[in-house]
């Protein structure tokens, strides 16, 4: 698939449809790629790669290439293209700017699951079908790729493409994906367990803010934890509420907006599963507003912004709670 | 040279918490992390934690000083305390190397008196690597990860650990173990030191150019045009202040508390879009010139007052963390003509 996205990203730069192409560009080591903007089909030649470790999700970065002269050509992946269509619903993107290629995706791999493994000293990693050959100083390993999978990945919600001006492979399906198993169990504990398990994931957070600046529903021009005016910025958890709180808050934010794609617990350093905080407010949108995926039907009202008579009396919530 | 039989380390380690507070890497479902020590808990063999050993010193959020307020006077209240005594044990040393790093910002004149107390009450017990990362490339510093410095060296060999003192708090921490400790000779500790460096040499990252990185060069690399594109994806997140040992930055701030002030300081980043905000403005508009200021920081202007020492030990932490996967190494080749 390398090759085939490599030309036509030659081939948009060389006709002059494209002034840019965002991709990856290859890193030191096979896993560790860059979201990159390629100026020159020599450039894409040389360090364009797209592979299982391609899993950054491009579409945040078209806020800002929407605002430059130009056009600019982006490669999505299935979830990256539910972030694109949000973004777009929200008026955040240009959409005369963009060259939009889906691309297709077989699951992206987590590097953090190989260390887990014990997989250290990696020198090169190559794809062969369903396996992983990984070269280290320590000695070869062959690791199966379904074991490395990302959770995100593990749990894909779809292999369809929600929007895109071509599209590179087949299109896929939307996919019926276990991703609500684990809220299920949270939801069986008792809520001094539940409070535990939170606590525990929670306190580790050292608001180094990357789940934040990842998300493509978070796109405010001034966050309020970083706006000194609005009375509750602030720079570090100084009490294990307060990380609760930001992570609270950020949910209450992006409620309805969130796609799952996932990278927000892909980039956390201290790997806390973010994720399963705005799975439990998809799962209740669904449950309390009917089946809504945010980013999945550009012409669709969100359940938040819309009103029904079929909506739930917000009284039932307190219900709930009893 | 002392030793113990790895699998009598249980042992040494109560007896070290019986004395004074132990801190050591454990191993998590996610990662190495540095814990207070309690009964049960073993040693992590991991090279490096996910958070760096600098808490210690420089906690992420800290209580400076607390203000009382009643009509127009104002009380100012001390609420430094002296530290109780501890002993990390295990560090590596790149992390070891940080504390070098840290100590020429927050010792040199004026004295951070939080840190200082903190540093005089610690043992550091620094543990050599014996199976570095694809990340790590504290060699590329001159730092031997088969050396490491401390209070104490401590080496795995041969089913045992050994140890050697270096200062005098690291002969005086012995001493008071030494009937755990057994006398004997080094030979074992020689092979491992030459398989850690073996493996070393080995690492990919081993020997990035720090040749390029002198004075003289500085407006050079600031104005180099590699910064656009280097810079381009950065998300501008904390990751990478946040988990390296030498980011040394913090932010001041004040918390109304109703009838007084609690000023606390916390850890800041040069990534930050509010960093050195000030009333009339900042100095650094872009995101462009945030990255540029966190390399040039460590790798130029830190050496350019400090006689050529990095501010970096090439710990591989923002190697192994960067959301995009952007970091110093990739900056070092950049800017130092490979790749
Ligand atoms: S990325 Fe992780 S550590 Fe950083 S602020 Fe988010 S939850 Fe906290
Ligand atoms: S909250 Fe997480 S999963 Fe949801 S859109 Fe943001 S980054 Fe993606
Ligand atoms: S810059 Fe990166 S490699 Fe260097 S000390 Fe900091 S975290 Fe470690
Ligand atoms: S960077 Fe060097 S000292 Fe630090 S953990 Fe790796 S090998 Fe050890
Ligand atoms: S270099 Fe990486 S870790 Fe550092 S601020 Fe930028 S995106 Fe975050």
């Amino acid at each position: 698939m390398q090759k085939v996205i490599r030309e036509k990203a030659i081939e948009l730069l060389r006709s002059g449809k494209v002034d840019r192409v965002l991709g990856w560009k290859e890193g030191e080591f096979f896993y560790d790629q860059t979201p990159h903007l390629f100026l020159s089909p020599e450039e894409v030649e040389r360090t364009f790669v797209y592979n299982g470790f391609s899993g950054a999700n491009l579409s945040k970065y078209l806020v800002k290439e929407g605002l430059k002269e130009g056009v600019v050509a982006v490669f999505l992946k299935p979830c990256d293209t539910y972030s694109f269509s949000q973004l777009l619903k929200e008026h955040r993107i240009a959409r005369d700017k963009i060259w939009a290629v889906g691309i297709p995706c077989e699951g992206k791999l987590d590097i953090e699951l190989l260390r887990k493994m014990g997989i250290r000293g990696i020198k090169t990693i190559e794809e062969k079908g369903d396996e992983l050959l990984v070269s280290t100083i320590y000695g070869e390993k062959t690791v199966a790729k379904k074991d490395v999978l990302a959770e995100r990945c593990a749990n894909c919600k779809s292999r369809k493409h929600v929007l895109y001006d071509e599209l590179l492979g087949e299109e896929g399906e939307v996919l019926d994906s276990a991703r609500f198993d684990q809220i299920e169990k949270l939801e069986q504990m008792t809520s001094e367990e539940r409070f535990a398990f939170w606590q525990n994931e929670l306190s580790r957070c050292i608001r180094c803010n990357a789940c934040r600046n990842v998300c493509p529903a978070c796109t405010c021009e001034k966050c309020v934890f970083d706006n000194a005016d609005s009375g509750i910025a602030s720079k570090a958890p100084a009490s294990s509420f307060e990380e609760q709180n930001f992570h609270i808050i950020r949910a209450f934010h992006v409620v309805g907006r969130c796609t799952d794609c996932g990278e927000c617990s892909r980039v956390c350093p201290q790997g806390i599963p973010l994720h399963l905080i705005n799975r439990k407010f998809i799962k209740d949108i669904n449950a309390f507003y009917g089946a809504y995926q945010a980013g999945e039907n550009p012409d669709e009202r969100a359940p938040l912004t819309n009103y029904s008579t079929e909506d739930m009396e917000p009284g039932d919530v307190f219900k709930k709670g009893e | 040279m002392k030793s113990i039989s790895l699998s009598n380390l249980p042992e040494l380690l109560s007896a070290i918490a019986a004395k004074e507070a132990l801190y050591l890497p454990v191993d998590t479902k996610e990662g190495a992390e540095y814990k207070a020590y309690a009964e049960g808990d073993s040693l992590s063999l991991a090279c490096n934690t996910n958070r760096s050993a600098k808490d210690f010193f420089f906690p992420q959020v800290e209580d400076m000083a607390a203000f009382k307020v009643e009509g127009k006077k104002i009380e100012i209240i001390d609420v430094r305390k002296e530290t109780e005594d501890f002993v990390i044990f295990g560090a590596r040393a790149c992390d070891v190397k940080s504390f070098e790093v840290l100590d020429r910002v927050f010792l040199a004149d004026p004295v951070d008196t939080f840190y200082k107390n903190r540093r005089e009450h610690s043992t550091v017990v620094a543990l050599a690597c014996s199976a570095p990362e694809e990340t790590c490339f504290c060699s590329s510093f001159g730092i031997d990860a088969a050396e490491p410095q401390g209070d104490v060296s401590a080496w795995i060999a041969e089913g045992r650990m050994f140890f050697k003192p270096n200062t005098q708090k690291g002969e005086t921490l012995l001493s008071a173990l030494s009937a755990l400790l057994e006398e004997s000779d080094g030979a074992a500790v020689e092979k491992a030191k030459e398989e850690t460096r073996t493996i070393m040499g080995q690492l990919p990252l081993q020997n990035l150019p720090t040749e390029h990185f002198k004075p003289e060069k500085l407006m050079e690399h600031f104005n180099d045009p590699k910064w656009k594109e280097l810079s381009q994806a950065c998300i501008g997140c904390g990751t990478c202040t946040f988990v390296c040992p030498t980011c040394q930055c913090f932010d001041i701030r004040d918390f109304d508390t109703g009838n007084g002030i609690q000023r606390y300081r916390c850890w800041d980043s040069c990534m930050y879009s509010d960093f050195t905000q000030m009333a009339a403005d900042q100095p650094r508009h872009t995101q462009l010139e945030r990255f540029r200021q966190r390399f040039m920081h460590k790798l130029v202007y830190y050496p350019a007052n400090n006689e050529g020492l990095f501010g970096c030990v090439g710990c591989g932490r923002c190697l192994a963390k960067c959301p995009i996967s952007m970091n110093i190494a990739k900056v070092m080749k950049a800017l130092g003509g490979d790749k």
